[in-house]
């Protein structure tokens, strides 16, 4: 349980990192919070000739409020979002989601753009990033881009980052007004891998009516997924319990998650479902619906 | 950079120096480079806490960091916490409570206990077992542990011990 030799580096500017990630590609890794990298080296299962720690690059460790977003330089620590009122104001899914979060010692040094860089389909923060339809600004020495979280995650462990691109900025949407918002997930222990989880929100108008409505699952498939129907089914329906359960199963029927030792995928599907009839509720609820 | 780095931090209150190599863990470089044992490791990969240690105040697991990214931050491990001969309130709190048995994970369940009530001592049972969640014991069922931290938390909330 010890990692392999690698070359450290630790530059204090991004141009230096875009600098290495264009002259090592694949062979670096960025090196953010660690919690999920280190394991991944101390098993051996990554073995990078380079490491790039940007941990000394105070420029990427603030939470900016831009109005319509909060923007998450990608050394910010899940726990400093976690501690933050503007995050809990403006952005109350991902303040909902990110207790859910390993534990307090994993959140001290985790970040947020480092767990969506490393892309688990079982985590928390990508599904988040679907569900409130943030947006990644990536960087290289051939400049930057802006992608949607939809089109950011590409499988297990897979972005749509190029080996010279490095993660630099998270946006995450101010929640829209009058909106609710839910996460949810079930593991086996508080702070193990979640088995299934769903993020949603829900927006109502004047009349009680849904307006808008997403909903993004995690642990189900490859990737965090919306579930695109069920949305398009709710949109304009009146909250109620019978609505919610025939969304949850139009969100959850088809779905083809994974059997492991820690669940079948029947088992799964169901929780699947679960989650996301106890989510559009708690949303609704919170949107100012009565059920 | 590779190869042998210097490492100068500071540990208990006290500034220390020595090499490692960079990918050495924190954990590693405390026990093996600077003769710290208290912290202990069980599984390597960040599952059990039994590293847990203070880094600028907040608990964090050494097997997950580098000894290099430690380089002048403030590191506090279980053998900064007693004062002399005079326990710490937590560990006070866990051995009359008998909160250990083999002893193993005591470091790690003691160091989350200290950034916990230093946050926060006003907690009850639910908090407590959800805030040591990261910590496993394979001896005592936690009921013994989860008793300690209780009693150190009603001591520093009613006697103001110091913690």
């Amino acid at each position: 349980m010890k990692a392999p030799a690698f070359e450290y580096h630790a530059p204090n500017s991004l141009e230096e990192v875009l600098a290495l990630l264009a002259k090592h590609g694949d062979e670096a890794k960025v090196l953010a919070g660690g919690q999920s990298l280190i394991p991944l080296l101390a098993m051996r299962l990554a073995r990078p000739a380079q490491v790039i720690d940007v941990n000394g690059i105070a420029s990427l460790g603030g939470i900016d409020d831009r109005g319509d977003h909060l923007a998450f330089g990608a050394i910010v620590r899940e726990r400093t979002a976690e501690r933050s009122p503007v995050v809990r104001d403006k952005a109350p899914l991902l303040a909902e989601a990110l207790p859910f979060i390993g534990h307090v010692a994993i959140r001290n040094r985790g970040t947020i753009g480092g767990s969506i860089a490393h892309a688990d389909a079982s985590a928390e923060l990508p599904a988040v990033a679907v569900a409130t339809g943030a947006e990644v600004l990536v960087c290289s020495v051939r400049g930057e881009r802006t992608l949607l979280a939809e089109d950011f995650f590409k499988g297990h462990f897979t972005t749509a980052m190029a080996d010279d691109e490095c993660l630099v900025e998270v946006r995450v949407p101010a929640a829209p007004a009058g909106a609710g918002w839910s996460f949810q997930e079930v593991a086996r222990r508080p702070g193990d891998f979640a088995l299934v989880g769903v993020a949603a929100m829900v927006a109502l108008d004047s009349s009680c009516s849904i307006r808008e409505c997403r909903i993004s699952l995690l642990g189900v498939a490859p990737r965090p997924i919306r579930a695109r129907r069920a949305e398009e089914a709710l949109h304009g329906a009146r909250p109620s319990a019978e609505t919610f359960a025939a969304a949850a199963h139009e969100a959850t029927a088809e779905l083809k998650p994974a059997s492991d030792l820690h669940a079948s995928a029947s088992v799964r599907r169901h929780l699947a479902g679960v989650t996301v009839r106890r989510a559009l509720t708690t949303a609704a609820e919170r949107a100012g619906g009565s059920l | 950079m590779t190869g042998e780095q210097a490492i100068r931090l500071t540990v208990n209150g006290t500034a220390r120096s020595a090499t490692a190599e960079v990918r050495m863990t924190l954990a590693d470089f405390l026990r093996d480079r600077l003769a710290l044992t208290g912290t202990h490791l069980g599984c390597e990969h960040g599952v059990c806490g039994a590293c847990t240690v203070l880094v600028d105040g907040e608990a964090v697991r050494s097997c997950l960091m580098l000894a290099v990214q430690a380089r002048g931050h403030d590191v506090v491990t279980v053998e900064g916490l007693a004062d002399g001969d005079r326990m710490h309130s937590v560990q006070q709190a866990f051995w009359e409570s008998h909160s250990f048995q083999c002893g193993f994970c005591t470091p790690g369940f003691v160091m989350s206990t200290v950034a916990l009530l230093r946050e926060n001592s006003d907690v009850d049972e639910q908090e407590v077992r959800e805030a040591l969640s990261g910590n496993i014991c394979r001896c005592t069922g936690y009921q013994s542990i989860v008793e300690g931290v209780l009693l150190a938390a009603r001591r520093a909330r009613e006697e103001g011990s110091v913690l």
